[in-house]
């Protein structure tokens, strides 16, 4: 749920992520502009043919929340950002889901991108979460961040 | 003193938990403190090499001395997103 006392709203979810309620979230008669990002699961088989069922979200949660907090502060100190919504997935995520879900909303277009962007970013390169992927064959691997796995095929 | 150690992602996976304590003398640095952890479950040993390291969930470098009660999470490279 989103906080009713707070122009940011951070979280890690077990649920789906609502696309629409975000979007209430950071919609503002201030806000001229509104820039959604959703990170999707993505359907990958692997070299020797195996398919991808999900991706499995694990945190260290207290420090990610932390994080959270920081990069909404550090878009703020940036951009005049006028309500921003960080949401990210823990365990499974089905392929065609999203696992991640950032909103901002700012007066003009250019800084809702600009702002979008760069919390993303900072997220992939910093918050502390870490996936794992599920194949069908009941294998899985945690994944590398400098690329895909070795042996998969992105379909 | 004693520290607690969180363990994540693979670290986890091979040392079979994701939290332990451990005693070392006051002022042991991080990389100590990692050695020490290694020799209890080498299984993680092979995967020490690219971590960061968070003190009270916050990154620091691995020179940084411990003190009693501290959490010191150690976060091979981060996947989110």
């Amino acid at each position: 749920m989103p906080p009713i006392d707070s122009d940011d709203w951070l979280d890690l979810l077990t649920t789906p992520l609502n696309v629409a309620e975000a979007v209430a979230f950071v919609t503002s008669p201030k806000a001229g502009g509104i820039d959604i990002f959703l990170g999707i699961t993505r359907a990958a088989i692997s070299s020797d043919g195996r398919a991808l069922l999900a991706l499995d979200y694990q945190a260290y949660e207290s420090m990610a929340r932390r994080q959270l907090a920081e990069l909404a502060e550090q878009a703020r100190r940036q951009w005049p950002v006028i309500r921003v919504a960080i949401l990210h997935r823990t365990g499974r995520v089905p392929i065609g889901e999203a696992s991640v879900l950032i909103a901002v909303s700012t007066p003009h277009r250019a800084q809702a991108f600009e702002a979008c962007r760069r919390i993303i970013d900072q997220l992939k390169k910093e918050v502390t979460i870490w996936k794992q992927e599920v194949w069908a064959d009941g294998s899985s691997g945690w994944v590398h961040p400098d690329g895909n796995s070795k042996n998969e095929i992105r379909i | 003193m004693t520290i607690t150690i969180k363990l994540f992602a693979i670290l986890k996976d091979r040392a079979g938990t994701s939290q332990t304590k451990i005693e070392i003398p006051a002022g042991t640095g991080i990389n100590h403190a990692v050695e020490r952890l290694a020799r209890q479950y080498p299984t993680i040993q092979p995967f020490l090499c690219k971590l960061a390291y968070a003190v009270n969930e916050h990154y620091m470098p691995v020179t940084t001395e411990l003190h009693d009660g501290d959490e010191l999470a150690l976060i091979p490279p981060v996947s989110g997103g």
